[in-house]
C-alpha cells in the first residue's frame, strides 16, 4: 500500500502541529523586547477587582461544569455533555473584552461562553436536567444554551454550521449601520468544513466585522489536528482570503487571549475587517463525558497539561505572586462557586419537567402566537 | 381590487411581488447567484438592483451553503431575507442551514426566536437538463417540521403567496415550476397576500378528484377537459401550500366523489402524492369507491434525451388514464398518444430558453 504524503510538519506535543518555520510571528529583530501580554494596552491598566473577577469567572465554569458531571453521574443528566475544562481562559478572556454591541456564536462546548456573557447557572442546569425553567425551555440541553439579550446565539451541534450564522449576524449589523462585531467560536475540527471556508470568503468578500475563533485544543473528537488538518497553521488559511490572522499560542493565559482578541475586534470595529485568530489550548477531559478520552491520547499528555497549564492555577499563581490574591480569597471564591453550582443542582432538580402539551409547542411562530397567524391548514400530519 | 389587476406572466408576478416587498419593508433583501444578471433570474428579478440597490438585491459567491447560513444569522438579526436559487438542487447544498437549523431554531431555543427567511427554488423540465438540474424534491421538504413549503400556479397566487412567505415569521420553501414563468393570468397591483395554506379549486366536478401540485395544475386541467368529452366531470384541486396543508378541502371533495387521482411533478417514492393518498386512507376510507392512483415521475433520474422525455414526464394522458382506472373504464391507448409534430420537451413552441 502505497504511504500517505504527510505535510511538512513537526510536532511539539502530540496535538498540536507546529510548522518548522514560524508562520505567523514576524519577529523584527532580537532586540525587540519579547512580547509580554500584561503590557498589552488592554490588560496594562487592570484593576485589583478585574483581575479577580476574570479568576472567579474562570473558577465559576470550572465548578459549575463538575457539578454537571457529578449530576450526569448520578443520572439526572443524559444525552451530551461536551465539558470546557481546561479552556476556561478563553471564553472568560474573550467575554471580557467584548462590548455592548457584540455579538457571539459557537458550537457544542458551549458552558463557559453562556457563563461568560453572564448566564445564571441556575437556567443552564435546569436546560441540562431537561427543565422547563431551562434557558431553552428543556429542548435545547447542554449543547443549545442561548440568549439572545445577551447578545449570544447559541450553542449549536453540527461542526461548523454556526460559523456562517456568525457571519450573517455581522452582515445584519453591517446592513442596519450598527456598530459592533461577532465573534464566531469554532474548534479545530471546524476549520475543514466547507461552510467555514465559504464563510472565510464572504467576511473577507463584504468586510464584514467578524472574529473567527478557532479554539484548538489539538483534537476533533478524538482525530488529533495532525491527522485532519493540513497546511501549517489553522489560522494562516487566512492568507488565501487576504485576511488578518493571528495565534495565541498560549490560550492558558487569559490576559494574552484578552490581547489578541481585542487586537481582532478593534480591527473589526475600527476598520470593518476579519480576522482569523487561532487560541491553542487543551481539554482535559474527553470529548464529551461517553469519551474513553485515553484511546487516542496519552495520559501523561493530558497531566502534563493539568500540571503545567492549566489556565485556572497559571493565573492563581500569577494573581498570588502580585499580591492580587491570597489563600484566604482564594478558599473564598472557590468556596462560593461551589455554592453557586450547588444551588443550581437544587434549582434544577425541583423544577418541573416540561408537560406532554410542551411537545408540539415551538415548532413554528404562529403556533404558539396565534396573533402573529399567517397561515391556515394543517401544519402537523399525525 | 378587480380594478387594478392587470395580466402579468407567472415571471412578472414574482418580480412585482419583489418590488413590493423592498419597497415596503427596508429588512427585506434579496440574495442569489445570478440574481442581479442582465436577464434577470428568468425575468423574476429584472431591473430590482438598480432600483433598490446592490446592498439589498445582492449576487453571492458559488456557496449555497455558507450563504443560506449567513441569511439565517442576517434573520436573526432582524433582516427578512430571501435566498434565490436556480434550481431546486443547487439548494441541496443547504440542507444543513435549512433542515437542520433554520427548522429548529425556533423549537430548540425554546420558542424564543422568530426565524424570518424564503429560500426559493425553481424547478426545470425538460430542455435536456437532465439528471442534475430538475429534481422535484418538494417532499423533502415538506417533510421536515419547522418548514412551510408552497408551490404556487397561477401568477397571481405566485405574488401573492411569495408576499405572504416572506411576511411570514417562519422559514418557507418557495418552489416555482421553470415551465410556469410564462404563464399569464390577471395579477393585482400592489400589495396583496394569499394566504399560506389554503388549496384552491380550480375547477369543479363530481366523479373524481385530481389533486394536483404546481405545473401538473395545468396537466390535470387539460385532462378535465378531455375527461368531460367522455362525460366524466373531474374537479381539480390546487394544493398551492404542501405545509400546511389544506386537508379539509381535499376531503370535502373525496367525500363528494369517492375517488382519487393525484398528479405530482415528482417521484411518486415516499413521496407529497403518497402522503396524499395516506391521508385520503386514514381519514376518508369509508368514502373511497375506487383504489386512489398516482401519476408520478417514474423512478429513475431525469433523462436529458428528447426522445426520452416523452416517456419520462407524466402529462395530461396519464392523468385521463388514471382517472378511467379509478372509475373501472376500459383503459384508452388513444390517451397517452403523442400527437405528431409535438415537442413534449418544451413548455410551448414559442420557448427558446434559457432555461
Amino acid at each position: 500500500m502505497r504511504k500517505l504524503r504527510r505535510p511538512e510538519i513537526a510536532l511539539n506535543s502530540n496535538h498540536h502541529p507546529v510548522s518548522k518555520k514560524s508562520p505567523h510571528t514576524k519577529r523584527p529583530d532580537d532586540s525587540a523586547p519579547a512580547y509580554n501580554a500584561r503590557l498589552a494596552p488592554i490588560n496594562a491598566r487592570l484593576g485589583q477587582d478585574e483581575q479577580i473577577a476574570f479568576y472567579r469567572d474562570m473558577v465559576r465554569i470550572r465548578r459549575f461544569e463538575e457539578r454537571c458531571l457529578r449530576a450526569y453521574q448520578q443520572g439526572k443528566i443524559g444525552g451530551f455533555l461536551h465539558l470546557y475544562i481546561g479552556q476556561e481562559s478563553l471564553a472568560v478572556g474573550c467575554c471580557s473584552v467584548m462590548s455592548k454591541q457584540d455579538h457571539i456564536i459557537t458550537a457544542y462546548r458551549d458552558h463557559g461562553h453562556a457563563l461568560g456573557v453572564g448566564m445564571s447557572m441556575n437556567e443552564l442546569m435546569a436546560e441540562n436536567y431537561g427543565k422547563y425553567t431551562g434557558c431553552s425551555k428543556g429542548k435545547g440541553s447542554s449543547m443549545h444554551y442561548f440568549d439572545p439579550s445577551r447578545h449570544f446565539w447559541g450553542g449549536h451541534g453540527i461542526v461548523g454550521g454556526q460559523i456562517p450564522l456568525g457571519i450573517g449576524i455581522a452582515f445584519a449589523l453591517k446592513y442596519k449601520g450598527v456598530k459592533g462585531a461577532c465573534m464566531a467560536f469554532m474548534g479545530d475540527g471546524a476549520v475543514n468544513q466547507g461552510a467555514v471556508h465559504e464563510s472565510y470568503n464572504l467576511a473577507a468578500l463584504w468586510d464584514l466585522p467578524v472574529v473567527f475563533v478557532i479554539e484548538n485544543n489539538g483534537y476533533s473528537m478524538g482525530t488529533s489536528q495532525a491527522r485532519s488538518s493540513a497546511g501549517p497553521s489553522l489560522a494562516q488559511r487566512a492568507e488565501g482570503y487576504g485576511m488578518s490572522w493571528d495565534i495565541s499560542e498560549n490560550g492558558h493565559d487569559v490576559l494574552e487571549v484578552r490581547d489578541k482578541v481585542s487586537q481582532a475586534l478593534k480591527r473589526a470595529h475600527e476598520e470593518h475587517k476579519p480576522t482569523v485568530l487561532e487560541i491553542r489550548t487543551y481539554r482535559s477531559r474527553g470529548h464529551s463525558i461517553a469519551d474513553p478520552d485515553t484511546t487516542y491520547r496519552e495520559k501523561h499528555e493530558i497531566e502534563e497539561y493539568k500540571r503545567t497549564k492549566d489556565p485556572i492555577m497559571v493565573y492563581q499563581n500569577t494573581l498570588v505572586a502580585e499580591g492580587v490574591l491570597n489563600d484566604e480569597l482564594i478558599a473564598k471564591i472557590d468556596e462560593s462557586a461551589r455554592a453557586e453550582a450547588e444551588t443550581s443542582a437544587q434549582f434544577a432538580d425541583q423544577s418541573p419537567f416540561p408537560t406532554v402539551e410542551d411537545i408540539k409547542k415551538d415548532v413554528y411562530w404562529e403556533t404558539d402566537n396565534p396573533a402573529d397567524r399567517k397561515s391556515v391548514g394543517t401544519l402537523f400530519f399525525d | 381590487m378587480k380594478s387594478s389587476a392587470r395580466e402579468l406572466t407567472y415571471a412578472e408576478a414574482i418580480r412585482d411581488a419583489f418590488a413590493v416587498a423592498l419597497e415596503r419593508d427596508p429588512r427585506v433583501l434579496l440574495l442569489g447567484l445570478g440574481v442581479p444578471d442582465p436577464k434577470g433570474f428568468f425575468g423574476t428579478t429584472l431591473g430590482l438592483q438598480k432600483q433598490f440597490g446592490a446592498d439589498r438585491v445582492m449576487d453571492m459567491p458559488c456557496a449555497e451553503n455558507g450563504m443560506t447560513g449567513v441569511m439565517l444569522g442576517a434573520a436573526l438579526n432582524g433582516l427578512r431575507p430571501v435566498i434565490n436559487h436556480q434550481r431546486l438542487d443547487f439548494a441541496l447544498l443547504a440542507m444543513d442551514p435549512m433542515c437542520t437549523q433554520a427548522a429548529k431554531w425556533h423549537y430548540m431555543f425554546g420558542g424564543a426566536m422568530k426565524m424570518p427567511v424564503v429560500f426559493r427554488m425553481i424547478i426545470g423540465r425538460g430542455w435536456g437538463q437532465g439528471p442534475q438540474h430538475s429534481q422535484c424534491l418538494h417532499s423533502w421538504f415538506a417533510h421536515i417540521p419547522g418548514l412551510k413549503v408552497v408551490m404556487p400556479t397561477t401568477p397571481h397566487d405566485a405574488k401573492g403567496l411569495l408576499l405572504a412567505a416572506i411576511e411570514d415569521d417562519n422559514p418557507v420553501v418557495f418552489i416555482e415550476h421553470r415551465w410556469l414563468h410564462h404563464l399569464k393570468g390577471e395579477v393585482p397591483a400592489g400589495h396583496y397576500t394569499v394566504p399560506i395554506g389554503p388549496a384552491r379549486r380550480a375547477r369543479a366536478g363530481r366523479d373524481v378528484t385530481i389533486v394536483a401540485f404546481s405545473y401538473m395544475v395545468l396537466e390535470a386541467l387539460e385532462a378535465a377537459e378531455k375527461l368531460a368529452e367522455d362525460g366524466i366531470d373531474a374537479e381539480v384541486i390546487d394544493v398551492r401550500s404542501l405545509r400546511p396543508l389544506d386537508q379539509s378541502l381535499l376531503l370535502a371533495s373525496l367525500r363528494k366523489t369517492g375517488r382519487l387521482v393525484v398528479a405530482d411533478t415528482g417521484h411518486s417514492t415516499a413521496g407529497m402524492a403518497a402522503e396524499i393518498l395516506a391521508i385520503a386512507g386514514e381519514s376518508a376510507f369509508g368514502s373511497l369507491r375506487a383504489a386512489p392512483r398516482r401519476v408520478c415521475f417514474p423512478d429513475c433520474p431525469t433523462p436529458t434525451s428528447p426522445s426520452l422525455s416523452a416517456e419520462y414526464y407524466p402529462r395530461a394522458g396519464h392523468i385521463v388514464a388514471a382517472v378511467r382506472a379509478t372509475l373501472q373504464r376500459p383503459p384508452n391507448d388513444d390517451d397517452l398518444l403523442v400527437p405528431a409534430g409535438a415537442e413534449l420537451d418544451k413548455p410551448n413552441p414559442a420557448f427558446t430558453g434559457p432555461f
